[in-house]
């Protein structure tokens, strides 16, 4: 059914890079930005692999900034070091800017229709799928291995059922997880 | 500061730009607060309808400081403060990922990678049933959710398709 997750494609040059992250950018109706670029970045274009990529989205969701931007940097880096990772957030960003300013000059006119909210409504379902693509895809690759499925479930729980803050959970259950992966390997290897 | 519009903007959101942990929206209240109400520069109705906007938009929802910007200081406005809002952040996090590149390879950094990608994991679920609970639309929109999960699954749809998509099925529907 599912084809298995190729090795990476070579690496695309900057101008490649910008223009992924600028078509994402400017399609993106409906919000959800990580499951698009997870869908087009590691599934279409399988840039980088999944792996790589979860442990970016991690990174960027702990540190400051917006996480789409972050996730951009950490993509773009991995393929075409500093300059890459100017262009995946020029792509990102910039695009956008124009986009969003010209949504803001017909904002007026939009909202006097309710047709609008329809649109945006459907819109934002379809983004959702998208997201939960990626959940379900996160979610096989973790659930058959009993340590990251408890750590995956701990922190759905926390941050998703029960609405915890992400920082403090992700510092208590991140050094654990790791602790767990550190000494799993060690005893595979002894 | 108070005299010069574009220091201003830098000095509100370069400090939002690393307070930021968690995402852009975790400053929308203190972007408010600022923005509204200690500096004047729009009104509680603008902000309303500048958060619509970037919602409404595609791209980074982030770009709310973007119209702040602008209906503070036109067009410079608009281009310091999304500078002031992603350029901190991100140098954070690109001295993170240079150094990562750096160590590529240890054995704690593969630790360390392995320990965060079930984290990553159930961020993403989180995220989904967060998304699902904050969509108005009703029954419809589980639906179109779920089928379109299903579409991207099998990989028979791409993101473009699927809001298209969600968008005609709503207008047959609801318009």
């Amino acid at each position: 059914m599912m084809k298995p997750i190729a090795e990476t494609v070579p690496k695309p040059g900057s101008l490649a890079v910008f223009m992924a992250f600028a078509r994402i950018g400017v399609t993106s109706f409906g919000g959800g930005l990580s499951g698009w670029i997870m869908q087009d970045v590691v599934r279409r274009r399988r840039w980088i692999g999944e792996e790589d990529f979860l442990v970016g989205l991690a990174m960027s969701q702990a540190l400051p900034g917006v996480n789409v931007v972050n996730i951009a940097i950490w993509i773009g880096y991995r393929l075409g070091g500093g300059r890459g990772a100017l262009a995946a957030v020029l792509g990102i960003v910039g695009p956008p800017m124009l986009v969003v300013s010209l949504f803001a000059a017909v904002y007026d006119g939009l909202v006097r229709y309710p047709v609008t909210t329809v649109l945006v409504q459907g819109a934002v379902a379809g983004s959702i799928g998208l997201m939960l693509a990626m959940g379900l895809r996160v979610g096989r690759r973790n659930i058959g291995r009993a340590v990251p499925a408890a750590i995956m479930a701990a922190v759905f729980l926390a941050v998703g059922v029960l609405q915890w803050p992400i920082l403090p959970v992700v510092a208590v259950i991140a050094p654990v997880s790791m602790a767990l992966a550190w000494f799993g390997e060690r005893r595979r290897e002894g | 500061m108070k005299d010069n519009v574009y220091l201003a903007l830098l000095g509100v959101f370069v400090p939002l730009s690393l307070l930021s942990v968690g995402g852009g929206m975790a400053v929308l209240p203190e972007m408010h607060r600022q923005a509204v109400g200690s500096y004047h520069w729009i009104t509680e109705a603008q902000f309303v309808a500048d958060y619509a906007i970037s919602r409404m938009a595609p791209g980074p929802g982030s770009l709310i400081v973007t119209l702040i910007g602008f209906q503070a200081a036109g067009f410079l406005g608009a281009v310091m403060a999304t500078l002031g809002i992603f350029v901190p952040s991100s140098l954070l996090m690109y001295a993170l990922v240079r150094s990562w590149a750096r160590h590529r390879g240890a054995p704690w950094q593969k630790a360390v990678e392995r320990g965060l990608a079930p984290i990553a994991a159930g961020l993403i679920l989180a995220s989904c049933l967060t998304l699902m609970r904050a969509a108005s639309g009703g029954w419809l929109v589980w639906v179109i959710s779920f089928v379109s999960a299903g579409l991207v699954y099998l990989e028979w749809a791409g993101g473009l398709t699927l809001v298209t998509g969600g968008a005609l099925i709503f207008l047959l529907l609801h318009g």
